[in-house]
C-alpha cells in the first residue's frame, strides 16, 4: 500500500499502458468484452486523480508527489515527474475526458482493439507531459502521443471527402488530414528537441526544477554568441513548437481538417486535451525559463493571439460543415487562453498577470469540457444523418428535443453565457489583460460578438428554422448511452459556472509560483 | 584458466558452417534444423557475454591470446569492451533471426548457410579482434563470402552488377586501410599488431595527421560514408533477405567499428584534426541520404538509402569525437542493426508475396499480413527517431554532441528527422494501408509462424531498448570512456 502512496503519479500515468496490455489480449472477436473492458479500466487512472485531487496540498508552492529514478544517466536525464496545480487540473481533465471518449465510441465497428490500445496509448501520452519534471522526458510523451493520434485519425476517420494534392492526385482526405497534422507538429517541434539539447548541454542537466534556477541565471556566452541571442532564438523555438499545437493563428491550418477527418472520440480527445499541451508548454516551460524574452515578446504573443480570437470566429461563421465550424471555434476560444498567457508574460507578478493566468488556466479546463463536449454532439447527429452539411439540417428541435436541448446548453457554455464555465474564465482573461493590453483586449471582446453570431447560427441552422422534411421518421433521439457521456460534461459546466472557487482555488496558487 | 566464450562465438558459425556443409545436399530440412541450432546457440552465447560484461570493472574483459606468427608480432587476441559488446549481441541476434526467415530458401541451402556463417564468423572476428592483423583478416572472411551470396542467390535483375561493385569498393577500401595499418606497424617500431600496445606507440603527430584519413576513410567506405556509399544501396537491393540483413544490419557496422577502433583510437591526435571535415561528409550523408530515400519508388532502394543516412548519424556521432556523440553512435550502431534487419525482413516477405517492390503497386497488405505491417510501423518509429524507441534514445546524444562542437551541423542535421518521417509515414501507408490491388487477392498470405517470431524478437528488443535505455547505455558508456582516455580527455 505503501509502495501505491508514493507512486500514485507513476501508477496514474501507466495504468493506460498497463489496459491496453490487458486489451490486446483479450480475443479478437469479443468486441462487446473489449468495449466494456476498455471503459471500465479507463476510469482507474480517474479514480486516482480525483484521489490526488483531494490529497493534494493547496498551501504548498512547487510540485508535489515528486518521484525521482534513474532513467538515462549518460546525458543526466531522469525519470523525475511531479504535479501542481495547473498540471492537476490537466491531468484530472485527461483522465475524465478519455472515459467519455471511449464511451463515445462504442459505435465503432472495425477493429475495435486497435482502437482502444491506440486510445490508452494516447492517454499515456497526454498525462507524460503534464506530469514531466524532466525536459527529455517531456519530449518523449509529447511526440509519443503523435503516434496513436496519427493512426486514429488515418484509420477510422470519416471515410469520406477527397483532397487533391499537388500532381492533381486525389488522396482520402483524411489520409490527408492525419499526414499534415504529424509531419505540421513533427516539423514544428524540431525546433523545440533541437532547443532542448542546446539547454542539455550547455547546463548539462534535463532537471526541469533545476533548469529554472540554472538556465535562467545563465549569463556566459555560448557558441561564440551572446546568451541573450541563444536564449532569445531558444525562446522562439520552444514559443514555435507550442504555438502549432495550440494553435495560434497562423499556424492553425492543421487543425480544422484533422478535427474534422478524425473519428468522433479522436475530436473530443484533441480539442479537449491535446490543444491543452501547446498552452501547457507555454505555462510549465517558456514562462519560468525564459521571463525575460517572454515579457519582451508578449505583445507579439498577444497579437496572434487576438488575430487567433478574431479570425478563429469569422472562419467558424463562415463554415456550413458543423465539425469545422466547432473547429474553428476552438481557434478562437484557444485564442484566449493564450492572450491570458502573453498578458501575464508582458506584466510579471502583478494581480493582473495573476487574474489572466487563472483565467488562462481555467479557460483551457473549460473548453476542454466544451469542446469535448460540442464534437460529441456533432458526432452524434452524424452518425445519424451521415452528413455535417448545415444546409442539409433545420428544425429538427421538434424531432430530437433532449438532443436539441443539450445542444443548445453546451453551446451555451461555449458561448460564455454567464452562470456557466465559459463566462467566468473567459471573464477573467480580460479582466486580467485589459490593464495590460488594453488595445488588444478590446477587440479580442470584439471579437466576443462573433463567437456569440457563430453558435447561434450552427444551432439555428440545426434546429430551427423550416424542418428539413427528409428526417422525419430518420432522425432518432440522443440514446442512453450517449446522454451518459454529455452529462458529466454539463455538471462540470454548470458547477464551474455557479461556483468556481473549488478548481480556481487549485489552479490560483501553482499560478503564482510560475515567476 | 576461464571458458573462452569469446573463441566460441568466433568460431561457432564456421565449425556449424563446416558441419553443414558434410550434410547430404538433398537433406534440405537437417540443413535447415543444423543452422537453426547453431545460431541459437551463437546467439545465447553473445548474449551471455553481454550480460556477464562487468561494467564496474570496464576496461578488455574475457581476453584471449595465443601467439601465431611470432615472428611478424602477430597473434590471435580478442578481448570485449563496452564498444564492441552491444555488436556482438547485434550479430548474434541478427544470425538467428536471419536463419529463421531464410527457412523458406529452397535453392542450395546447404551452401547458402555454410556462406551465411563463414561470414558471421568474419564478422564476429573482427569485432572482438585485439590484434591488427586478426581484424584484417576476419575483415576479409567477412566481405567474401558476401559476393557468392549475393551473385548467387541475390535478385536476378541486379545481382552480378551489385556484387561485383560491392565487392570492389570494399576491397578498395580495405586495402587503403591496410596501407595505414602496415604504416602504423612500420613507424611503431614495436614489431607487434597488438592494438592495446599500439595505442602507446607515441605515434608522432605529423605520422598521425598524414595516415588517419587512409584508416577512417578506408574502413568508412564500409560504413557508407559519403561520396563512397553507393555501393551500399545496391548491394542491399540486390542480396536476398538474410543477406540484407546482416549486410546493412551488422556488416556496415564492422566499417564504422573499424573505423573507430583502428582510426580514432590508434591515431587521435589526426581524428582531432581530419573530424572537422569528416563531419561535413557525414552530414551529407544523413540528410542527403534521407532525402534521396524519399524520392525511391522501390521499397527496398527506400530501406537502402535510409541506411546510408543512419549510418552517416553514426559516423556524425564518432566524428564530434565527444562523450555524448560516441555513447550515442554506439546505441545507434546497435538500434540501427536491428531496426534495419527488421525493416529488410519486412521488405523481404512482401517481395515473396507480392514478386514486386514497387511502392505504387503494393497497397493493403495489412490486412493479409497485421504482424508485418506493425512490425514495419516500430521499425519506422525508430526510424524517425520517435521517442520511446531505440531510435531516439541514440539519436539524442549523438545531436548533443553535434552541438558541443558544431552547433549549426546539428541545426541542419535535423532536417533529416522530419523527412525521415515523411518517407516511412508515405511507405506504411502505401504498402500496409489501403486496398489490396486485385491481382493480389488470393495470391498473397501471410507469413510463417518463423518469420513472426523473428519480427516479434526485433521489435520487442527496439522497444526495450528505447523504454529502458539502462541495460544498453552503461555499458556503451564504460567503452566511451577508454577511447576519451585515448583523446586525452577530450
Amino acid at each position: 500500500m505503501e509502495f501505491m502512496t508514493n507512486h500514485l503519479l507513476s501508477f496514474i500515468l501507466f495504468s493506460p499502458a498497463i489496459s491496453a496490455l490487458i486489451i490486446l489480449l483479450i480475443p479478437k472477436e469479443q468486441e462487446k468484452l473489449i468495449k466494456w473492458a476498455a471503459f471500465i479500466l479507463s476510469l482507474i487512472p480517474l479514480g486516482f486523480s480525483i484521489y490526488v485531487w483531494f490529497l493534494y496540498d493547496k498551501g504548498v508552492k512547487g510540485f508535489q508527489f515528486q518521484e525521482l529514478a534513474v532513467w538515462y544517466s549518460a546525458i543526466n536525464s531522469s525519470y523525475h515527474i511531479g504535479i501542481d496545480g495547473i498540471s492537476l487540473t490537466m491531468v484530472l481533465l485527461t483522465t475524465l475526458l478519455t472515459p467519455l471518449a471511449l464511451l463515445a465510441s462504442f459505435s465503432v465497428k472495425e477493429n475495435i482493439q486497435s482502437y482502444m490500445i491506440l486510445f490508452f496509448l494516447l492517454e499515456m501520452g497526454m498525462l507524460g507531459v503534464f506530469l514531466a519534471l524532466d525536459l527529455l522526458l517531456f519530449f518523449v510523451f509529447w511526440e509519443f502521443g503523435l503516434v496513436p493520434m496519427y493512426f486514429l485519425i488515418n484509420q477510422w476517420g470519416s471515410e469520406k471527402g477527397e483532397r487533391e494534392i499537388w500532381g492533381g492526385n486525389k488522396i482520402p482526405a483524411r489520409t490527408y488530414a492525419s499526414f499534415k497534422f504529424m509531419i505540421y507538429t513533427m516539423a514544428g517541434s524540431l525546433g523545440l528537441l533541437l532547443a532542448i539539447q542546446m539547454i542539455g548541454v550547455v547546463s548539462g542537466t534535463f532537471d526541469i526544477p533545476t533548469l529554472f534556477e540554472k538556465w535562467t541565471s545563465l549569463n556566459k556566452s555560448v557558441f561564440g554568441l551572446d546568451i541573450s541571442v541563444v536564449k532569445a532564438i531558444a525562446f522562439w523555438a520552444f514559443t514555435l513548437a507550442f504555438a502549432i499545437k495550440v494553435p495560434v493563428w497562423p499556424f492553425h491550418t492543421w487543425l480544422p481538417d484533422a478535427h474534422t477527418e478524425a473519428p468522433t472520440a479522436g475530436s473530443m480527445i484533441l480539442a479537449g486535451v491535446l490543444l491543452k499541451l501547446g498552452a501547457f508548454g507555454f505555462l510549465r516551460l517558456v514562462l519560468p525559463l525564459y521571463p525575460a524574452e517572454a515579457h519582451q515578446y508578449a505583445p507579439a504573443l498577444a497579437f496572434l493571439a487576438v488575430m487567433a480570437i478574431v479570425f478563429g470566429a469569422f472562419a467558424s461563421f463562415g463554415q456550413t460543415d458543423f465539425k469545422r465550424l466547432v473547429a474553428y471555434s476552438s481557434v478562437n476560444h484557444m485564442g484566449f487562453v493564450v492572450l491570458g498567457i502573453a498578458a501575464a508574460a508582458y506584466a510579471m507578478n502583478t494581480p493582473d498577470a495573476n487574474i489572466a493566468l487563472n483565467g488562462a488556466v481555467l479557460q483551457m479546463f473549460n473548453h476542454g469540457l466544451s469542446a469535448a463536449g460540442m464534437f460529441f454532439l456533432v458526432g452524434v447527429i452524424y452518425e445519424r444523418t451521415h452528413t455535417r452539411d448545415l444546409n442539409e439540417f433545420g428544425g429538427l428541435f421538434p424531432l430530437v428535443p433532449v438532443y436539441g436541448g443539450i445542444l443548445i446548453f453546451t453551446s451555451m457554455a461555449s458561448l460564455g453565457l454567464p452562470g456557466l464555465n465559459g463566462f467566468i474564465s473567459e471573464f477573467l482573461v480580460v479582466r486580467g489583460s485589459w490593464p495590460i493590453f488594453t488595445f488588444y483586449t478590446a477587440i479580442a471582446m470584439l471579437g466576443l460578438l462573433f463567437t456569440g453570431a457563430y453558435i447561434l447560427k450552427g444551432i439555428k441552422q440545426v434546429l430551427h428554422g423550416p424542418l428539413n422534411e427528409k428526417w422525419v421518421g430518420h432522425l432518432t433521439e440522443i440514446k442512453l448511452r450517449e446522454i451518459f457521456v454529455i452529462a458529466p460534461l454539463m455538471i462540470l459546466m454548470l458547477w464551474i459556472g455557479i461556483w468556481p472557487a473549488w478548481i480556481l482555488d487549485v489552479i490560483n496558487r501553482a499560478v503564482q509560483s510560475i515567476f | 584458466m576461464q571458458f573462452p566464450i569469446l573463441s566460441f562465438i568466433v568460431f561457432t558459425p564456421i565449425v556449424a558452417a563446416l558441419i553443414i556443409f558434410l550434410i547430404p545436399e538433398n537433406r534440405k530440412a537437417e540443413v535447415r534444423v543444423a543452422a537453426l541450432a547453431a545460431a541459437t546457440f551463437a546467439l545465447t552465447l553473445s548474449a551471455w557475454a553481454y550480460f556477464s560484461y562487468d561494467v564496474s570493472v570496464g576496461g578488455y574483459q574475457f581476453v584471449e591470446q595465443v601467439t601465431w606468427l611470432p615472428a611478424l608480432g602477430i597473434s590471435y587476441k580478442v578481448g570485449l569492451d563496452g564498444m564492441n559488446a552491444p555488436l556482438i549481441l547485434l550479430t548474434g541476434i541478427v544470425m538467428f533471426t536471419g536463419v529463421l526467415i531464410s527457412w523458406g530458401i529452397d535453392d542450395r541451402p546447404r551452401e547458402f548457410f555454410t556462406f551465411l556463417f563463414i561470414l558471421a564468423t568474419g564478422v564476429f572476428g573482427v569485432f572482438v579482434s585485439l590484434d591488427l592483423f586478426m581484424l584484417f583478416f576476419f575483415y576479409e572472411i567477412a566481405v567474401f563470402p558476401m559476393y557468392l551470396l549475393i551473385s548467387i542467390w541475390g535478385w536476378k535483375e541486379t545481382r552480378e552488377y551489385a556484387a561485383m561493385k560491392l565487392t570492389l569498393y570494399l576491397f578498395v577500401g580495405s586495402v587503403i586501410a591496410l596501407v595505414g595499418a602496415i604504416a602504423m606497424y612500420f613507424a611503431a617500431g614495436l614489431g607487434t599488431f597488438d592494438m592495446l600496445q599500439l595505442e602507446h606507440a607515441g605515434f608522432s603527430r605529423t605520422f598521425q595527421i598524414i595516415w588517419f584519413p587512409f584508416v577512417f576513410i578506408g574502413f568508412g567506405v564500409l560504413g557508407g560514408i559519403f561520396p563512397f556509399h553507393n555501393w551500399s544501396p545496391d548491394g542491399h537491393v540486390a542480396a536476398p533477405t538474410a543477406v540484407s540483413m546482416f549486410h546493412a544490419g551488422v556488416l556496415m557496422k564492422l566499417g564504422a567499428f573499424a573505423a573507430l577502433r583502428v582510426g580514432v583510437m590508434l591515431l587521435p591526435e589526426g581524428a582531432k584534426v581530419h573530424m572537422n571535415w569528416i563531419i561535413l561528409l557525414t552530414l551529407v550523408n544523413v540528410v542527403y541520404g534521407a532525402f534521396i530515400a524519399s524520392v525511391q519508388t522501390d521499397f527496398k532502394y527506400v530501406i537502402g538509402f535510409s541506411s546510408v543516412s543512419h549510418m552517416g548519424l553514426v559516423l556524425m556521432g564518432f566524428a564530434t569525437l565527444s562523450k555524448e556523440g560516441m555513447i550515442g553512435s554506439g546505441i545507434q550502431m546497435f538500434s540501427h542493426g536491428v531496426m534495419t534487419a527488421l525493416f529488410f525482413a519486412v521488405v523481404g516477405m512482401v517481395y515473396d508475396q507480392a514478386h514486386t517492390r514497387e511502392i505504387p503497386k503494393l497497397g493493403g497488405f495489412r490486412k493479409v499480413m497485421p504482424m508485418v505491417a506493425i512490425a514495419f510501423i516500430v521499425g519506422g518509429l525508430v526510424s524517425m527517431g520517435m521517442p520511446g524507441f531505440s531510435g531516439f534514445i541514440a539519436e539524442f546524444p549523438i545531436f548533443m554532441g553535434v552541438w558541443k562542437t558544431h552547433p549549426w551541423i546539428a541545426i541542419v542535421a535535423a532536417i533529416s528527422i522530419v523527412i525521415t518521417a515523411s518517407y516511412i509515414i508515405r511507405v506504411i501507408g502505401k504498402v500496409f494501408y489501403g486496398s489490396l490491388p486485385q491481382e493480389f487477392v488470393g495470391h498473397v498470405h501471410d507469413v510463417t509462424v518463423l518469420d513472426k517470431i523473428a519480427l516479434v524478437f526485433l521489435s520487442l528488443i527496439l522497444i526495450t531498448l528505447g523504454v529502458f535505455p539502462g541495460w544498453m547505455v552503461p555499458l556503451v558508456q564504460s567503452g566511451v570512456q577508454n577511447i576519451l582516455r585515448l583523446l586525452g580527455g577530450a
